[in-house]
């Protein structure tokens, strides 16, 4: 349970950080807090060549609300988000969201960019970004360019940012007048990865729900206002459509169970709270 | 811009409980191990590796976090606060006392990961909610004592015990 050997480098400014990218390629990795990436060195799952480390970062420290966006850099810890006194009311899902991730111990190292970079389908900020319809802004020497959350996660651990790009920050449409949000998860203990997790939106025209740790990774769908028996009937086939799989930790029939219910509590919930 | 390659040892200095320490360590070695193996520190206990068990966990510039998920090397001139940095003077904190009082410890393993904890979490949250507490001591495996002590010595540490505890 040691890391094998890597070089480390700590960067004293994100151009220097991404010329090490560019040269480094395929055998690099970026370390930020390192809560998914040390677990996977640790255990040998990777054996990167080099770690560049972008925690002390100060030009990704930013957190602003701006022109209709929550801009989150790479170097905030997903505990700084949280503790962000007007995070309810500028991206509530957010606030509902973050409790769920990992543990104090580690959100307070965690970073939210990172957990996306990570990908993993189960993971609750990849949710999140994808069921608000956030962006991620991607650098590298050659380039900067953004992506919607959709485009971005293409599968478990497998995202559309190149080898020689950093998710320099992402960020969150601020929430809009008449929306309801709401957030269930269901794992073994709290903190666990999830077996399923639901993101709902409502406002006076539709809904939406997104729904991780069933598909390889969080999908969204769209509804108008639905209710009764023709919320379940539609819940039902998006359950279905997102193609779960058996695993260690729970079976597809179960997980389509839990989009069916929690979904539909994340739902009516939603709806409940919209202002 | 500082560049460390894999095959040397590099001096490490943090300021653990206060007082300047060094060594030496190649860029993989853990900051759990560093403490343990290169500064002779054991309080601090190792278990799973890789960020579950809660038992590693340390105060990095005040911050409760993982000593098994952060490398030695970034940790590297910042203050790093173990479990043996609490008793001053020989005399055990108010929590420690109150850890000893509920019987919130057994085999004692888990238990210097959980007062670190506890001294970061206690600071922002000074009379926790049981539930409150609960989700914070998720991040911690207890084998021994169903975490019921534990809960019952920060309640009585913050003023909020009701009932008459066991003997």
């Amino acid at each position: 349970m040691k890391p094998a050997p890597f070089d480390y480098l700590r960067p004293a400014s994100l151009s220097e950080a991404l010329a090490a990218l560019a040269s480094g390629g395929d055998e690099a990795r970026i370390l930020a807090g390192g809560q998914s990436l040390m677990p996977m060195l640790n255990m040998r799952l990777v054996q990167p060549r080099l770690l560049i480390d972008l925690s002390l970062l100060d030009e990704l420290r930013s957190l602003e609300a701006r022109d209709g966006w929550l801009t989150v850099g790479a170097a905030v810890t997903q505990a700084e988000l949280m503790a962000r006194p007007t995070l309810a009311e500028e991206v509530p899902l957010l606030a509902a969201a973050l409790p769920w991730i990992g543990h104090f111990q580690t959100r307070n190292r965690g970073t939210v960019c990172g957990s996306i970079a990570h990908a993993d389908p189960s993971a609750e900020l990849p949710l999140c970004l994808v069921a608000l319809g956030g962006e991620v802004m991607l650098r590298s020497a050659r380039k900067r360019r953004s992506l919607p959350a959709a485009a971005f996660f293409l599968g478990p651990l497998t995202t559309a940012k190149e080898a020689d790009e950093i998710i320099e920050a992402v960020r969150f449409p601020l929430r809009k007048a008449e929306t309801g949000h709401a957030f269930r998860e269901v794992a073994m203990r709290h903190g666990d990865f999830a077996i399923t997790a639901c993101a709902a939106i409502a406002d006076r025209n539709g809904l939406r729900l997104a729904v991780g740790g069933v598909a390889d990774r969080p999908i969204a769908r769209d509804w108008p206002l639905l209710a009764g028996a023709e919320l379940d009937e539609a819940l039902n086939a998006f359950a279905w459509d997102l193609g779960g799989d058996d695993d260690q930790h729970a079976t597809a029939r179960y997980r389509r169970s839990l989009v069916r219910r929690i979904g539909r509590t994340a739902i009516e919930e939603a709806l409940a709270c919209r202002p | 811009m500082q560049a460390l390659t894999a095959e040397t040892r590099h001096p490490v200095t943090i300021i653990l409980n206060g007082q300047r320490r060094s060594g030496y360590a190649h860029p993989r070695m853990l900051l759990s191990d560093f403490l343990r193996h290169e500064l002779g520190a054991h309080g601090t206990r190792v278990g799973c590796e890789h960020g579950v068990c809660g038992a590693c966990t340390i105060r990095i510039d005040g911050v409760a976090q993982r000593a098994c998920l952060t490398l030695a090397v970034q940790a590297d001139n910042r203050r790093v606060d173990t479990v043996e940095g609490l008793a001053k003077e020989g005399r055990m904190t108010a929590l420690q006392e109150a850890f000893n009082r509920h019987h919130a410890l057994q085999c004692g393993f888990c238990t210097a990961g959980i007062l670190m904890s506890l001294s970061d979490y206690l600071e922002r949250v000074p009379k926790p909610s049981e539930a409150e507490l609960r989700d914070m001591l998720s991040g911690h495996l207890c084998r021994c004592t169903g975490y019921a002590g534990i809960v019952r010595a920060v309640m009585d540490v913050t003023g909020q015990l009701r009932e008459t505890p066991h003997v």
